[in-house]
């Protein structure tokens, strides 16, 4: 990549500065204002999240990447009021956040289905719970399994499911709340290469036809850069904002743009915000892995 | 595939055998010692006494013994004692077993103030059912609670860790004296045998289930209520389950106490009764009708927990 002559990030078309510009004229869903956490343990007080600000405009796609530890779902957690900040504090549409609500849907990495429910049951819970009677909640719920394509499932349990069936499952089950803002922890984590790249497109097709913000953590940047408006980038020790990021391709996106120009300058970027260029510890590593003898036939592979 | 993979069923042929010959290896050692004459056998049945004064037919004598007194006789050149070889009263044969086994349902018991065996089992049944029954209904609920609530598990849990401790036959007389001599002090010790625990692994159990589930509820907007009947219960349900077969376990362990308090009965008293008498092939058929039930019991719920919890792939 390093021999391509790529362009600056931040060089924008018109289009998609027109856009970022309409953007920031829709009104304003989240806030996250000041927000600190700290966690004490026996060792003594952990920073894990250090004054982060961030505005989420209506119908917005942010996605937050990171190393690992710094604070991704720490934040995300707050936001969804399963964690309280030890300062500043989280607005949803004005109102600070407190405590886990149905405006605010969930999807974990960990798929968190109700085993003993069936898929149709599974998206019928939050329904139920907003006070739908039994009728309109199941007729609501097959429109969304239709929408996820797993009418042939509906009474199927989770446990029948392969790992991308469920989270389309968790998907549509925090949408059928109707919620403003659906936030993701490393949804597609735990999905082979082929299923992830399937939801990512099921994913923007649902967030292009229903009006919902997306807040979305991931650790891979071809996810964040395809996905997202912005990208919020943070790093370690203490979590803090490091950029964030107008990423500068044309919405709708599609899987050709992976190999754009303004896509490989993102991602250059973003490589060298998450890997800086001094790495000695893993140069020292690598040197040690040299000195292990090597007793085989083949002697080289190169 | 082996017989010996680590954590790998075995395929359904070799898991039924295998299943058959866990009843049938202990069965067929018990006939190798019954019926084989030279392997164990340590007493000899007299079948003819000859000159030994104090030797009956159908007596049971030492080895030993038996061969002192036939080597006395021969020397005095008496009449012989004769004998077979015998195992002691306390273990009878398997087809002596099966024969009281039959006898205990179809003759009568010798004295008119005993109990057919199988109303003794209906009694200890009864005691179990309602002492095991009481337990639940109030330990199921106070567990869940206390697994559920901090503040109900820091209210029940210290006390009944201490009172866990105290035997219950302990309470015996105690139990006598307040609910009299019959079924209820019986069925008070089988409470007090199983409550104490259950509230604790009930508990236990609630706390092992799944935060992210309940974090899930939240977020689709349940409240505490919700939190509670949709998905703390029914999210333990299986577990719960299974938690209760075991401690049924547990109960008719407390049956032999409980049965030997106030008027003595059930099926712990049938099986002293007869050892007493040393009609041990009774004894056995008792153990082992006790042994059929409770895995006819446990098996039955089993089934039933397939049935009742589809969502589970295993068990
Ligand atoms: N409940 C807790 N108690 C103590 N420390 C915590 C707790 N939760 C998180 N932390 C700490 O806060 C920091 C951030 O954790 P967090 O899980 O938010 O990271 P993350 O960015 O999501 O990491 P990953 O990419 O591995 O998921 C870590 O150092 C972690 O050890
Ligand atoms: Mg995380």
């Amino acid at each position: 990549m390093s021999d391509l002559i790529l362009p600056d990030y931040r060089v924008q078309t018109d289009a998609v500065r027109n856009r970022f510009a309409r953007i920031k004229k829709r009104p304003v869903t989240m806030e996250v204002k000041g927000v600190s956490k700290y966690f004490s343990s026996k060792h003594g007080t952990i920073t894990a999240l250090k004054d982060i600000n961030l505005t989420i405009h209506k119908r917005e796609f942010v996605c937050v990447i990171g190393p690992s530890g710094c604070g991704k779902s720490t934040l995300i957690r707050i936001m969804a009021g399963l964690e309280q900040a030890s300062e500043g504090e989280v607005r949803l549409d004005g109102k600070a956040v407190d405590k886990p609500g149905p405006e605010r849907g969930m999807v974990f990495q960990g798929y968190t289905l109700f085993p003993w429910l069936s898929v149709k049951q599974n998206i019928m819970f939050g329904l139920r719970e907003s006070g739908y009677n039994k009728g309109s909640a199941e007729a609501e719920a097959r429109q969304w399994i239709e929408l996820i394509g797993l009418s042939r499932f509906e009474n199927s349990y989770p446990h029948q499911l392969s790992g991308g069936m469920k989270q389309r499952v968790a998907i549509a089950r925090a949408l059928a709340n109707k919620p403003k803002v659906l936030l993701m922890d490393e949804p597609f984590g735990a999905l082979d290469a082929q299923t992830r790249s399937k939801m990512q497109s099921h994913l923007m097709e649902i967030w292009k036809n229903i009006d919902v913000t997306v807040f979305f953590i991931t650790h891979d940047l071809d996810e964040a850069i395809y996905l997202a408006d912005r990208i919020l980038v943070l790093k370690s020790n203490p979590g803090e904002v490091q950029e964030i990021i107008e990423v500068p391709i044309p919405q709708p996106r599609h899987p050709d743009q992976f190999l754009t120009a303004e896509f490989l300058a993102t991602k250059k970027h973003l490589e060298q915000l998450i890997h800086p260029a001094n790495q000695d510890d893993d140069e020292d590593h690598l040197n040690l892995i040299r000195m292990v003898p090597v007793n085989d036939d083949v002697g080289s592979v190169f | 595939m082996s017989l010996f993979s680590v954590n790998k069923p075995l395929n359904p042929r070799s898991r039924k055998t295998v299943t058959i010959c866990s009843f049938i290896l202990p069965i067929l050692l018990w006939c190798v010692v019954s019926y084989v004459p030279f392997i164990w056998h340590p007493m000899v049945e007299i079948t003819q006494p000859g000159s030994v004064s104090y030797f009956r037919e159908n007596m049971l004598v030492d080895k030993v013994l038996f061969k002192t007194e036939s080597i006395n006789a021969a020397e005095k050149g008496t009449e012989l004692p004769a004998g077979i070889p015998a195992n002691p009263v306390y273990l009878p044969a398997p087809h002596e077993v099966v024969k009281a086994f039959y006898a205990s349902f179809t003759t009568p018991p010798t004295r008119s103030s005993e109990l057919w065996l199988h109303e003794s089992l209906w009694s200890s049944l009864q005691v179990i059912f309602y002492g095991f029954l009481l337990s639940s209904i109030i330990g199921i609920p106070l567990g869940i609670l206390a697994g559920t609530y901090d503040f109900f598990s820091r209210l029940f849990e210290p006390f009944i860790e201490f009172f866990r401790y105290l035997p219950a036959p302990a309470f015996g007389a105690l139990a006598v004296a307040i609910l009299g001599i019959y079924q209820a002090p019986k069925i008070a010790i089988i409470f007090i045998g199983t409550f104490f625990q259950q509230v604790l692994i009930v508990a236990n159990t609630t706390r092992k289930l799944d935060p992210a589930l309940l974090e899930a509820g939240q977020t689709l907007g349940a409240g505490n209520r919700s939190m509670l009947f949709r998905i703390v219960l029914p999210g333990i349900l299986p577990d719960l389950y299974r938690d209760t077969r075991i401690l049924l376990g547990w109960a008719w362990t407390y049956l032999i106490v409980a049965e030997l308090i106030g008027t003595s009965s059930g099926i712990t008293w049938f099986i002293t009764q007869q050892a007493r008498y040393k009609n041990f092939d009774n004894v056995f058929a008792a153990i082992i009708i006790i042994g059929i039930l409770g895995l006819t019991i446990d098996l039955l719920l089993a089934w039933l927990g397939r049935r009742f919890f589809p969502w589970q792939n295993t068990n």
